[in-house]
């Protein structure tokens, strides 16, 4: 299990291959890259800057990949989120679960996601033409996150 | 009893501050009285009261306003996550 919260962006291929580097046992590599979009809400995003809550969280990402665990058959997880100011285009976030079958793989990648997505004490704040603004949560994240408890 | 207090994103802007050491009268024991004893300060900090949605950690894990607060501990105040 590993998480890590940089300001440096990262290689998805060359993480999925570390996590699996040396293992027999992987039969499915289940992974998600989140990226900066340009146009947010029809308005063009020149920059977007994530603050965090150092401490917390990385404490909050190591309960969500626990539970992962607890709910499904899964060999390990690695979850990478970056900070600082990025660009339209940049890599946010990488999770990435590997198991013995893709089901899992999918399923705890997927709930890993939308925890995060409620959980993780990040923030992000646009810059546009028209000024700076933070990114309001959404309530169809809370409804992702939501289904996990039914 | 004294306390650490951090804000976070918007709320951090709109206070202009990010972290405070307070200490407390004996009355305020939990999240919630913190909550209401910072927003009677006025002007900005009545944010804390108005603020629909404010989440609160209590030792960097996310508590309710019924959370009890002892000597020492981190209080963080701050808007609904944003990240992934």
């Amino acid at each position: 299990m590993s998480v890590r919260v940089q300001r440096e962006n990262f290689d998805p291929g060359a993480e999925m291959d570390a996590l699996c580097a040396g293992r027999v046992d992987v039969g499915a590599c289940a992974s998600f890259v989140g990226l900066v979009r340009a146009a947010n809400d029809g308005s063009g995003v020149h920059t977007m800057t994530l603050e965090h809550y150092p401490g917390m969280t990385e404490a909050a990402l190591e309960e969500i990949e626990a539970e992962a665990r607890q709910r499904w058959n899964i060999l390990d997880v690695l979850v990478i989120h970056r900070y600082g100011e990025l660009r339209p285009g940049e890599r946010i976030v990488l999770v990435v679960v590997i198991g013995a079958h893709r089901g899992e793989a999918f399923a705890a990648c997927e709930f890993i996601m939308d925890y995060l997505k409620t959980r993780a004490p990040f923030w992000k704040k646009e810059r546009r033409a028209d000024g700076q603004h933070w990114v309001d949560a959404k309530q169809s994240d809370d409804a992702a996150a939501a289904r996990w408890r039914e | 009893m004294m306390v650490k207090i951090l804000y976070f994103a918007a709320l951090r802007e709109r206070l202009e501050r990010s972290e405070e050491q307070l200490a407390l009268p004996p009355e305020v024991a939990t999240a919630g009285a913190l909550r209401a004893h910072l927003a009677a300060r006025g002007g900005a900090w009545e944010a804390l009261a108005n603020l629909r949605n404010l989440r609160v950690a209590v030792n960097q894990r996310m508590a309710g306003a019924d959370a009890p607060l002892a000597d020492g501990d981190e209080v963080a105040f701050f808007p609904p996550v944003t990240g992934g």
